[in-house]
């Protein structure tokens, strides 16, 4: 469990809001700080835990809305969820394409 | 001694399946009606298990959660604490999960058993799950959830059987047993994250999951998602809803309407002239007609809205309009029901309900009036066929079309404005909904559920809006009609009425806006429905033949009004509520006065504003 952290750690991070179509990754942590969204930090928090945007989930893009590419359509594990790229900023992904 | 009557809830994620269960168990067998002092329908049902002992169901609004995010997640959770002022705590809490996907149910059981009710957890639509590959070993599942688990499939005949066995174990052992106490608080993110962890190991060791994903969804996904086509698919299939809207609804609402006229007719010719004669046949008679003439819109929008939130279609749908629909302030949600309410805006208000958030729901009922619904193109026409000349600019556009289409352009404009005003200063007290949403699986549609659906919302409608409607029709018949006209006059007889007098003692108020007291008289039954103000005018300026004579009556405003008048009264009733039905139905739906008076006094100051502006601009250009 410890190696595969490390190894997934030294991938590069970066929030799901900016990630495209097609992107696969695991979720590393959730970050609300500076987000933007009109919910507070913890609110959002809450709300994306509920929807499974859990540490160490898969995630994938599937699609992506027709004004400024938002929202995004987010397969979670098992579950397809459709979120805003703002809100999605909060999540913070590692790569996961080649693996 | 019959047994006692056993209360039983549902709680499921939102898609679990819950309603097609519930359908399921009850059958037609539902009561729909509203938790006192909130937006939030209930939907209770009853069923008979195998053993003789009547159960009492609720269908709780969908949650991923007991924290309470909208007053219909704050209704889930007080229902299972029993909070909730005059229900009863629940003897038995069904959680429902689709079996394809089970991650966010557990999660959500597993806070639900805090709340120390008896609880088991039913494997809904397993049948989809088993095709699928997914395979569940439901002893184990049950033992580490510490609760009885039991499969269902809702869709089958039958399929309930193993729950309706399960039902009558639980409720039999605990007869007696007193509910433990709920130790229930709300989560921290580090609990929802424990929980979570917690869900996802039990899963790991019970549950095996197919490598690939639903296919099918994946397919259409792929087609009705694209940014291109999928644009072009809902506009297909809205543009196919608005022709059944009103292709196949207009023969059955002429059909009722003219059955009623017929009736109507029918009392005139038998009965002897007088009060009560008038008071059947254009009180009670066209009263419970202007009700029953908009059922087959309303069956028609909630077929094609119940087929598509069951096949999963709807989430798609706020998907692609969202961020069209989210300038405005708007959800995406709100895209159907105020696009049905340019058909009517009464099955566009009751369509709302498929908005979860009560702040977007809300804001949507506010304006879905403001769309050009179709009872007010008979006014437009008339007004437009008088007074503007059917000329054409730069040669292509028709100036009467270019007016009717600045007509319904206004009603949008506005109806924007106001959903950003609303959402800026009025509906403050709720978090905000961001655009979170499930994309369900597909799934196909099943009539019976669908048919349930569609039975419950028009009986809704017919009893809870009908008595409403009605006793409005007979209060705007009495205004009408008394008192009596003195005998051997040659006025119409409306001159003699009370609506007259208030027409002409609000006159001095309307002056301002161009209006004159045959007009102010006209507007009164005119709230009966928008079209009956152009008989109204019709009877005001005395010309025989009501409706069909719309020509004449046409011919008749033009030399009576200046055009500045009939500009003025366009602009009145782009805005003007004038549907008491309309009235009627924001008050069902919301479930009070409030939101219908705030509706009727926000759109009656709009409409006098325009008209005032519209009026004096145009007499400042000569038009008066």
């Amino acid at each position: 469990m410890m190696t595969m952290n490390e190894e997934i750690d030294t991938r590069r991070h970066m929030p799901l809001g900016l990630a495209r179509r097609g992107y696969r990754g695991v979720i590393q942590h959730l970050d609300t700080t500076d987000v933007g969204s009109a919910l507070s930090g913890l609110e959002l928090e809450s709300r994306l835990l509920e929807l499974g945007f859990v540490e160490g989930a898969k995630v994938e893009i599937l699609h992506e809305g027709i004004v400024g590419r938002d929202p995004i359509a987010v397969r979670v594990d098992n579950v397809t969820i459709a979120v805003r790229r703002r809100e999605a900023m909060a999540i913070i992904v590692s790569d996961l394409n080649g693996l | 001694m019959e047994p006692p009557l056993m209360h039983l809830a549902l709680v499921g994620t939102p898609n679990s399946g819950k309603t097609s269960l519930f359908n399921a168990l009850t059958g037609s067998r539902q009561k729909v009606a509203n938790y006192p002092g909130v937006t939030v329908e209930r939907k209770e049902g009853s069923f008979v298990t195998p053993t003789g002992q009547q159960v009492s169901l609720v269908d709780l609004p969908g949650t991923y959660s007991l924290r309470g995010r909208s007053p219909d997640e704050e209704i889930t959770r007080d229902f299972v604490l029993g909070r909730v002022n005059g229900e009863s705590l629940p003897d038995l809490v069904l959680c429902v999960a689709d079996s394809t996907n089970l991650r966010l149910t557990i999660r959500l059981l597993l806070e639900l058993k805090s709340a120390g009710r008896p609880l088991a957890l039913v494997l809904n639509m397993f049948d989809i799950a088993t095709r699928r590959g997914v395979s569940v070993n439901v002893p184990l599942l049950s033992e580490m959830l510490g609760v009885p688990v039991v499969t269902s499939i809702a869709i089958r005949k039958g399929g309930t059987a193993d729950l309706l066995r399960l039902t009558d174990d639980l409720l039999a052992q605990q007869v007696g047993a007193g509910a433990r106490e709920s130790a229930w608080e709300p989560q921290s993110v580090a609990q929802l994250r424990a929980l979570q962890r917690d869900a996802d190991r039990i899963i790991a060791a019970t549950i095996s999951q197919p490598a690939r994903p639903d296919t099918w969804t994946a397919r259409i996904d792929a087609v009705v998602l694209h940014p291109v086509a999928g644009l072009l698919i809902l506009a297909l299939i809205l543009f196919v809803m608005f022709q059944a809207v009103f292709a196949w609804a207009q023969p059955l609402m002429e059909l009722l309407s003219s059955s009623f006229d017929a009736l109507g007719q029918f009392i005139q010719e038998t009965l002897p002239q007088g009060l009560l004669q008038s008071f059947l046949q254009n009180g009670v008679i066209s009263g419970v007609g202007s009700v029953i003439v908009f059922l087959p819109q309303i069956i028609i929008i909630f077929l094609f809205i119940l087929l598509l939130e069951d096949f999963g279609y709807m989430a798609r749908a706020a998907f692609l309009m969202d961020r069209i629909m989210g300038g405005a302030g708007l959800h995406g949600r709100a895209f159907i029901p105020l696009l049905s309410s340019f058909a009517c805006a009464i099955p566009g208000i009751m369509a709302t309900r498929v908005i979860d958030n009560r702040r977007d729901r809300l804001t949507t009922i506010l304006i879905a009036p403001l769309m050009t619904c179709s009872a007010r193109i008979p006014v437009y026409t008339l007004i437009i066929s008088a007074f503007i000349p059917a000329k054409m600019i730069w040669g292509w556009i028709n100036l009467q079309g270019l007016v009717m289409f600045g007509l319904y352009a206004a009603g949008i404009a506005s109806a924007l404005c106001v959903s950003f005003l609303v959402k800026f200063f009025m509906l403050r007290d709720y978090a905000p909904a961001p655009f979170m949403l499930e994309l369900p699986d597909y799934k196909m549609p099943r009539l019976r559920s669908i048919l349930i659906g569609v039975y419950t919302r028009a009986k809704a409608f017919l009893q809870r809006a009908g008595t409403t409607i009605f006793a409005m029709m007979v209060l705007i018949w009495f205004l009408a009609s008394f008192p009596q006209p003195p005998v051997g006059v040659t006025e119409p007889a409306i001159d003699y009425s009370l609506a007259a007098m208030i027409g002409k003692a609000i006159e001095p108020l309307l002056a301002p806006i161009g209006f004159n007291w045959q007009i102010a008289v006209a507007l009164i039954p005119g709230m009966a429905a928008r079209e009956v103000a152009v008989a109204a005018l019709g009877t005001v300026y005395a010309i025989e033949g009501g409706k069909e004579a719309a020509e004449q009556i046409g011919q008749v405003l033009s030399t009576q009004w200046s055009l500045a008048t009939a500009l003025s009264l366009l602009a009145w009733y782009i805005f003007a509520p004038q549907c008491a039905s309309t009235l009627a139905v924001i008050r069902r739906e919301t479930g009070g006065w409030k939101w219908m008076a705030i509706t009727f006094f926000y759109m009656l100051v709009l409409a006098y504003v325009a008209s005032l502006i519209v009026y004096n601009i145009a007499v400042r250009l000569g038009a008066g």
